[in-house]
């Protein structure tokens, strides 16, 4: 007979708030094993007692039938004396000593809470706060841990005995459901016109629906915070959500109903079908379908449309009357905070929306929506919030204790445990207040939930930026500066788990250089903790500083100045002669003669003088917005040769020369080439010069890894080019995925520069 | 005096050091109330505490549309008496002169000194004068030394400010700023710039006396930005200012969207920053659009809530609020 045998386990990941003891406690029943299970602070611990077959079956199926949403990172078992254990309970969760578990993120309607929703016969039939453990809000309603109804902001619901039976019943799906509610005893919607009166109507959901179709602006509010929503269709509801939003071409995200209504809009290959409709249903940018009825305000001069599918039972309730596309766009005034408390958000968004379908559920946790992007076959994030936050990334190495506290703009922070990083939500834009707030939230929550008491801070080199005021004035804190396209190339680094030496190549708009210059177009060579500026893009001057940034035109005289004097080709390009004659004089003053002048070797910057000068755009609304519309210009279905370029190697760092190439591309112009084609022979001269850059560097080091980080690789033509000529010659190369490209992404690299134990020092 | 340029030797104590100072500078200073200049002053004050300050001016370029390095000299000293609440009453001068100098220079810049201390009722009482090698100093360097009163009872600063306090701007600001980098980099913006530079000891004795004034400042360089982040963070106040209200000179503006500069980090030399409590707003307004340096005088802003960390706000045409930073040096764009 075989011999009985108790085996406590100790499980990590993410195991709480997703059924996972009910689920252990089925197992044990279904298998006759006898023991306990509970929750700690530390994850999930259990005692199972029986046959020893009977319990590696236990193990097995631990494993292989774990609940959707449980994430097992590890189990520790230790096998000990029976004790002849009765029964199999769920104990209370215990509190003390060092807490530490992974949380859950927020997670989209199930389909079994979707049939319900939908279900007559149910009781909670069309009531918007449907969740059980396998879906629901969680990171967004987490005060503290360990993850208990009490410590949520669904305390002050108390569960009605028919709730309370699913919550105590171990064999419900809603077993310990800690936001379980329905009708009768939880959160309620409510519908208020801009001046906090409430309506009236029985089912403001429905009546909200007939505001939509009426062509009314509503502030919905969703699990991060409130949307700003109205009818995609209705091209005069679009532009008086624009003119109100003060947002002049940003493309809106917009939601549909189900898979159908997307392919019927939109391009939809089988990768973007899985992210769209995966738990974490992030917005996905896609290909436009032409002859869509979509709004062409909703995404003005852009061929891709970001879209999301319902994620809460509320969304769902929207679409049941027929509307067909909502454009969803996060509820705030221009370059705010996500609105996320209702008194705040009735107050600020009073002048936007119209009506507020709103709730008594709060938000703890502001958090936007996601953007990813699918490259190759694979989820690109672009902005990594809602769905993917709190769950970490796992690093290369060790780094305990850190707190990264990103760059000024798409801020995220990271803080680090082990060899797992918790990289915030998106925080926005520092310079606005309730950004800047938000972001002082973000420090304390995480900091809390996760139990991290950081012992580094680590910042940009940039002397401006909010955040890096913030870290220096941390007490307790060991300060480390980080220089931001060393933090962009060891973010990718980190991601991809790469501990070797690479070719880390960093194109992004701007970011404060070691050498007071503004760098934006870099090679560099090295790890963690030593990079070498190998070579970069020649500086040229950014005339007008952060003017040269909102108005490209001003690099394409900075490049033409320089890079040719004399040639004058404002003369004769008719973009140039748009420009007011004084304005172009003085910044050509400002270019050629003035004393101090501010250098960048950007290659955003370049993407906007090209932009410039193919007549693209002049002025931007929006970062990146010239480059953007240059990338959608280009034709990508021809092999175009780029222009040429020198790499000048006599000193390191080496200098690429654009002269060749801006003396070719005006000849273009002149011989009226198509700028369509013109733009395609530029994406690949940046294409080329990367390659042949990293060619150079490799005949020099021998290094055969590159990696591939900045904003300026959100630009697909460039980066599956790139990509392309250097695969091709052998190199391999690494590209973001799980955490964006742009400024996102700068705190993780942060984290890893200062967790390899680089002290920088602070002025160089 | 014979020579057109200053020599080493006019610095050695000898003839051509008495040449200068007795032919060059004494007349200039001479229409000062008939003081001597002598080696030490001898001062008679009366009612109230003594103010001091001192300041050394190095400005390239020396000239500059509105004012030249003398004129600076005097109303920088004189306007750090004055925001303090104190009424100027002397000068001392002290000169370091590079080798080379031209005399005509000198003397158009020591006029100008003499000038606006003159018309502010402030004497010049002493002074001294160096020359130094070529190269070891940037033509002319200037410091002065001022003394004022403060009458019984008077007394401002950042101590005073309360929550509810109107931020008030006395005039346009940036123009000085302005008018030197345009002078430097050889810009013209369709309009001429001039510097604002004034002495404002006359204006800021009668705001004074209105009793609503709770701290006043020269927001000088840095401009308004950097004095109101010291007085946040010296008051623990957070400050709020609406952008579309600070009054801006349409050259300046344009040159600032040129530069891609924010006016209220600009220089001012004849501007007052003002405090003031909220019930006496319309008598101290009333004082600034009767006075010829305060006319386009304006509220801006207000203390808005106590907090430690001392923040300044910038509500924008938009209705947002963004935080105004702080800057380490020059003007890096933080933007991507
Ligand atoms: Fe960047
Ligand atoms: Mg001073
Ligand atoms: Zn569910
Ligand atoms: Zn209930």
């Amino acid at each position: 007979m075989p011999k009985t045998v108790r085996i406590h386990m100790h499980i990590k990941g993410v195991v709480q708030g997703v059924g996972f003891r009910p689920f252990v406690y089925n197992l044990a029943q279904s298998l006759g094993v006898k023991g306990w299970v509970n929750n700690t602070v530390r994850g999930v611990e259990l005692e199972i007692e029986g046959e020893e077959p009977v319990l590696l079956k236990f193990s097995e199926r631990m494993n292989e039938e774990a609940p959707p949403l449980a994430l097992i990172e590890e189990i520790t078992a230790t096998r000990l004396a029976p004790v002849n254990y009765e029964n199999f309970v769920i104990k209370d969760s215990e509190g003390g000593e060092e807490k530490f578990t992974l949380l859950s993120p927020d997670t989209a309607t199930c389909p079994q809470c979707l049939e319900e929703l939908k279900d007559p016969e149910n009781r909670r039939y069309r009531y918007p706060f449907i969740n059980c453990t396998n879906c629901g809000p969680r990171f967004t309603i987490i005060k503290d841990v360990p993850y208990d109804r009490s410590l949520t902001t669904m305390a002050g619901f108390l569960m009605c005995p028919d709730c309370q039976r699913e919550y105590d019943d171990p064999r419900d799906r809603r077993f310990h459901a800690q936001p379980n509610a329905c009708p009768a005893c939880g959160p309620q919607v409510s519908l208020l016109d801009g001046q906090d009166r409430p309506s009236e109507v029985k089912d403001p959901v429905a009546e909200a629906v007939t505001l939509l179709k009426k062509g009314h602006i509503l502030a919905v509010k969703g699990l991060g915070g409130y949307h700003l929503v109205c009818d995609a269709f209705n091209s005069s509801a679009v532009q008086v959500l624009r003119s109100r939003k003060n947002r002049e071409a940003k493309p809106f995200a917009v939601m549909m109903p189900d898979m159908e209504t997307v392919k019927k809009h939109c391009l939809v290959s089988r990768e973007e079908e899985t992210a769209l409709s995966s738990q974490r249903r992030p917005i996905v940018l896609l290909g436009k379908k032409a002859g869509s009825p979509v709004a062409p305000e909703v995404a003005p001069g852009n061929r891709c449309l970001g879209v999301m599918l319902p994620y809460s039972p509320l969304h769902y309730l929207l679409f049941d009357q027929g509307l067909e596309v909502l454009v969803m766009t996060s509820g705030n005034k221009s370059g705010d905070a996500i609105e996320y408390v209702d008194r705040e958000a009735l107050t600020n968004l009073r002048d936007i929306a119209d009506f507020f379908l709103s709730h008594n559920r709060d938000i703890h946790i502001r958090t936007d929506d996601s953007v990813v992007r699918i490259f190759r076959g694979k989820e690109m994030v672009l902005r990594r919030s809602r769905g993917y936050v709190p769950l970490p990334l796992k690093l290369p190495f060790q780094v305990d204790n850190i707190l990264a506290v990103g760059g000024e703009l798409k801020n995220t922070l990271c803080l680090t445990k082990g060899s797992r990083a918790f990289l915030s939500q998106h925080i926005g834009d520092l310079e606005n207040l309730s950004n800047m707030q938000a972001f002082e939230q973000a420090v304390e929550h995480l900091q809390k939930v996760f139990n991290i008491r950081p012992r580094v801070v680590a910042y940009d080199l940039h002397p401006d930026y909010l955040s890096s005021k913030f870290a220096q004035e941390m007490g307790k804190c060991a300060q480390v500066a980080v220089q931001h396209h060393h933090a962009h190339v060891a973010s990718c680094m980190a991601e991809n788990g790469l501990m070797e030496e690479v070719i880390g190549v960093a194109f992004d708009g701007s970011g404060y250089g070691t050498d007071g210059n503004i760098w934006g177009g870099e090679f560099f060579v090295g790890s963690y903790g030593n990079f070498a500026r190998w070579a970069h893009l020649e500086y040229v001057p950014l005339p007008g500083g952060p003017a040269a940034i909102r108005q490209p035109w001003r690099m394409a005289v900075s490049y033409l100045s320089t890079l040719l004097p004399g040639s004058m080709p404002e003369r004769f390009l008719p973009e140039l002669q748009n420009i007011d004659g004084q304005k172009l004089a003085m910044v050509k003053g400002l270019v050629t003669h003035a004393h101090k002048k501010l250098l960048t070797s950007s290659a955003g910057r370049l993407f906007d003088g090209v932009a410039a000068l193919l007549g693209v755009r002049q002025e931007i609304s929006y970062e990146g917005q010239a480059a953007i519309e240059l990338e959608q210009l280009a034709l990508t279905d021809v092999n175009v040769p780029g222009y040429s370029f020198t790499i000048k190697k006599d000193t390191l760092p080496w200098k690429i020369e654009l002269g060749p190439m801006f003396d070719e591309l005006i000849a273009d112009r002149l011989n009226k080439y198509p700028v369509e084609m013109i733009a395609a022979r530029f994406h690949k001269t940046v294409a080329d010069l990367i390659f042949i850059g990293c060619m150079n560097i490799r005949k020099e080091t021998g290094i055969k890894g590159v990696v591939l980080s900045g904003g300026v690789f959100q630009n697909i033509l460039l980066l599956s080019q790139t990509v392309q000529l250097l695969e091709r010659e052998g190199f391999t190369v690494y590209t973001h995925s799980k955490v964006p490209a742009n400024d996102g992404g700068i705190s993780l690299g942060q984290a890893v520069i200062a967790g390899a134990g680089v002290r920088k020092r602070r002025n160089f | 005096m014979k020579r057109d340029k200053i020599l080493l030797a006019h610095g050695s104590g000898g003839e051509l050091s008495r040449e200068l100072i007795e032919e060059i500078i004494y007349p200039i200073f001479d229409n000062n109330g008939g003081q001597e200049l002598l080696d030490s002053a001898f001062l008679a004050l009366e009612g109230g505490r003594i103010a001091m300050t001192t300041d050394s001016y190095v400005i390239s370029p020396l000239f500059f549309p509105g004012g030249d390095i003398g004129k600076l000299a005097a109303c920088g000293t004189i306007n750090d008496l004055a925001v303090c609440g104190a009424i100027p009453k002397f000068l001392s001068v002290g000169l370091i002169i590079e080798e080379g100098f031209p005399v005509e220079d000198l003397k158009k810049i020591l006029r100008s000194l003499s000038d606006t201390a003159a018309n502010a009722g402030v004497l010049v009482v002493t002074g001294d004068t160096k020359v130094v090698e070529r190269g070891s100093a940037d033509k002319i360097f200037i410091n002065t030394t001022g003394i004022g009163i403060v009458p019984e009872g008077v007394s401002l600063g950042p101590t005073e400010i309360s929550v509810g306090d109107l931020i008030i701007i006395s005039g346009t600001v940036g123009d000085h700023g302005m008018a030197v980098l345009c002078q430097r980099e050889g810009l013209s913006l369709g309009g001429q710039i001039a510097s604002d530079c004034a002495p404002l000891s006359d204006l800021a004795e009668l705001l004074v006396s209105t009793g609503g004034v709770s701290c006043m400042r020269d927001p000088t360089r840095g401009g308004v930005a950097s004095v109101l982040y010291e007085l946040a963070r010296q008051s623990k106040m957070t400050m709020e200012i609406l952008n579309e209200a600070v009054p801006i000179h349409h050259a300046v503006a344009a040159g600032c969207s040129m530069l891609g500069l924010d006016p209220i980090y600009l220089a001012n030399e004849g501007k007052l920053l003002i405090f003031a409590r909220p019930e006496k707003e319309s008598e101290i307004m009333n004082v600034l659009r009767n006075h010829p340096l305060g006319r386009a005088g304006r509220v801006i802003g207000r203390v808005t809530s106590r907090d430690d960390s001392g923040k300044v706000l910038v509500e924008t045409e938009l209705g947002a609020k963004r935080i105004l930073p702080v800057l380490e040096g020059e003007h890096l764009p933080r933007i991507c």
